[in-house]
């Protein structure tokens, strides 16, 4: 395990690397704030210091790791996990790396099904977990449209309920005169679609109905009222298994209600896990 | 040279509107709503009588190969066809190439072994074992295979096959994909060391790199003809130079489209509609769909993005005679085709083994026959000895076949049927 510290683009967030699993994974964590512990597990177009983690740097220490292929230049280094026990285990790794016993866990979408699949294999490193949208089941009258597979245009409008929203135009770049940097925030984005691709292909239930009992930490389960890509319906398949779990359902949303309306996901989200 | 008759056995009846009405002619197409079960028996047969004439009519070898869930080429299981073909060529010197069963599709990779072993054994050593990787619509979308691990799978998968067909012991496979804790082929190939290997792919250096490091036959299956294949396939020979091996042309194949009558005129009116059905309805899948994410690894993404080697041209804009003027097809009378083939394709790109699609898209039975026996009639004659000055051996051919003086199996039948 060895940590190398990086410069930091935007202030006051530090920018860390760690290399787990035998040192030939490389992560990057994004951290900020004070006060409690939290690790928030990003979804599967990569990970951007957004509005919402700031907001919750204000009451937690926020620490935002990069899924493993999602650091730059560290692209191959996914090749060394062969699927989500590898995963779990090196984030479980990462947390002693951080020097994290337990920690509120924060996921959207691939990284919300991460963070339930941590909080199940080891259910003393979640104390609280809030879930944004989570992956995990499957439902065959409520099929889960693959993202990987759309346009952009389409992938856009699958992930917010109002495309042209600040968000959805972060995220996807117009080209107009910025072709090299649309071009390189393409890549990225196919790329983290691809190594997070790589754990949930080609239906994103990999068995969490067999483990999550395990989990022990009381769960919020946020969606959106417009989720195109994983409906709300599957609140119902967490909500019905844990032992303690509440569903906050968000109106004028999409798929990820944290980047459509950061303050109030990040209020709701904040309110339960300081209980 | 050596030409071979490749067939898809595409559905020849789709509807007019089909590209209009339908997301999709791969993974996606409705059976229900499109196909018939008894009709579909009589295309497969129809392939398989058109593959067995092209025999008959002097062409080397009958090439057949694995798609799923689609209208364009449906045959699941190539090496079902090819046994028959093997059975139907019995006695003949026409090479049985599969081209072929797709390795990550199959579980164990083994199977692909064993039946390509079979099928050595039943056609008396007439196997060329092609080794595609497959297609992502059907690796990956149909088969369920994750997109990143879809290159791993395959080298892994063909690694183990060829040690499966060589090895004098019983040997342990303890892979990252596969497991195989006794590994002990039955049957082997006739062909020793084992059958000669062809790789197709579609352009990506990484397979060029493979394909010569493995010192086997790379072949282009190309819908967009030499002309826009000529940089891909320059940029093979260079990896070829570079890596110290000969410049055999047998070291590539190619795939091309072929229509052949009378005349020009002839030609545009007798095959038009085929073509124009083969590029609008039979290739009419959503880009994304070639390119799932992960498929490619990272440098090959960074450089698509960068600079995209095809930006090809939108075939559902073209018309016949943009296809032929490009090359896509090669059309006209017997004198047109030899020419453009020779110039073109085997010249101008250094193959050394031919594939031609005689049965294009809608093209009826009857229409087939009459493309297939006047090609092996007037054209493949006066291709076959194009590279015979050079002496060049070719070695990813059955080896008892390298010599073929005249078409056998046009003996046996008595003169073709």
């Amino acid at each position: 395990m060895s940590a190398a510290v990086g410069a930091t683009s935007a202030s006051e967030v530090q920018e860390r690397t760690f290399a787990v699993w035998q040192e030939r994974v490389r992560i990057r964590v994004l951290s900020k704030g004070r006060g409690p512990s939290l690790v928030f597990f990003h979804g599967p177009w990569g990970l951007t210091w957004d509005p919402f983690l700031d907001e919750l740097a204000q009451h937690f220490t926020v620490h935002a790791p990069e899924h493993p292929g999602t650091t730059p230049d560290a692209q191959d280094d996914v090749y060394h996990l062969d699927g989500l026990w590898d995963l779990v285990l090196c984030y479980d790794e990462l947390m002693s790396a951080l020097g994290i016993t337990s920690a509120v866990l924060v996921g959207h979408s691939f990284g919300g099904m991460v963070a339930c699949e941590l909080a199940a294999a080891y259910p003393d490193r979640a104390r609280r977990q809030a879930l944004i949208a989570p992956l995990g089941f499957w439902r065959d009258p409520d099929r889960i449209v693959n993202w990987m597979m759309l346009e952009p245009g389409e992938l856009r409008r699958h992930i917010f309920r109002d495309p042209e929203c600040d968000a959805a135009r972060q995220m996807f770049l117009r080209a107009d005169g910025r072709e090299a940097e649309a071009a390189a925030a393409r890549v990225r984005m196919i790329w983290a679609m691809g190594a997070t691709g790589k754990f949930i292909w080609p239906i994103p239930d990999k068995g969490l109905k067999k483990r999550i009992h395990r989990v022990g930490a009381p769960t919020l389960l946020v969606w959106g009222r417009e989720d195109r890509l994983v409906p709300p319906v599957y609140s119902d398949e967490f909500a019905k298994r844990l032992r303690d779990a509440r569903v906050q359902i968000v109106g004028d949303v999409g798929h990820a209600p944290q980047l459509e309306q950061p303050a109030t996901v990040a209020r709701v989200v904040r309110e339960f896990l300081r209980q | 040279m050596k030409i071979s008759a490749f067939h898809l056995m595409p559905y020849r009846e789709l509807p007019a509107d089909f590209e209009q009405r339908y997301e999709s002619v791969w993974v996606t197409p409705p059976w229900w709503e499109l196909a018939d079960a008894r009709r579909v028996g009589q295309y497969y047969n129809w392939t398989l009588d058109e593959l067995t004439y092209a025999a008959k009519c002097g062409f080397d070898g009958v090439c057949t190969n694995e798609h799923h869930q689609n209208a364009y080429g449906f045959m699941p299981s190539p090496n079902l066809m090819g046994s028959v073909l093997a059975r139907a060529t019995a006695g003949s010197d026409v090479a049985i190439v599969q081209m072929g069963a797709t390795l990550p599709t199959s579980n164990p990779p083994l199977r692909v072994a064993e039946e390509y072993a079979m099928l050595d054994c039943i056609s008396g050593g007439r196997l060329v074992a092609g080794l595609p990787l497959g297609s992502p619509m059907d690796v990956n979308l149909c088969y369920g295979i994750t997109p990143m691990e879809h290159r791993e799978r395959y080298r892994e998968a063909f690694a183990l096959t060829l040690k499966a067909w060589q090895a004098r012991e019983l040997f342990s496979w303890n892979g990252r994909y596969f497991q195989l804790a006794t590994v002990n082929l039955w049957p082997r190939p006739i062909q020793e060391p084992h059958p000669p290997v062809w790789v197709p792919g579609s352009g990506s250096v990484s397979t060029f790199d493979f394909a010569v490091e493995r010192d086997v036959c790379y072949c282009f299956l190309s819908y967009s003809g030499a002309r826009s294949a000529k940089t891909m396939m320059d940029a093979y020979w260079r990896v070829v130079a570079e890596k110290g091996r000969d410049l055999n042309p047998y070291r590539a194949g190619f795939l091309q489209l072929v229509v052949v009558a009378e005349n020009d005129a002839r030609a545009e009116e007798k095959f038009a509609r085929h073509v124009e059905y083969f590029y609008h309805k039979c290739l009419h899948v959503p880009g994304m769909w070639f390119s799932p994410p992960g498929n490619q690894d990272y440098r090959s993404l960074v450089a698509s993005m960068a600079n995209p080697v095809r930006r090809a041209e939108n075939p559902k804009n073209l018309r016949y005679r943009d296809f032929v003027d490009k090359g896509y097809v090669i059309a006209g009378s017997p004198a047109t085709v030899r020419d453009r083939l020779k110039e073109e394709v085997i010249k101008g790109l250094h193959v050394g083994n031919l594939m031609v699609l005689l049965q294009i898209g809608s093209m009826p039975h009857e229409v087939a026959l009459e493309n297939i026996e006047l090609f092996g009639r007037e054209v493949l004659p006066a291709l076959r000895p194009v590279w015979d000055d050079e002496g060049w051996v070719n070695h990813w051919w059955p080896e008892r076949l390298r010599r073929r003086a005249q078409p056998s199996m046009a003996a046996a039948a008595g003169g073709g049927a």
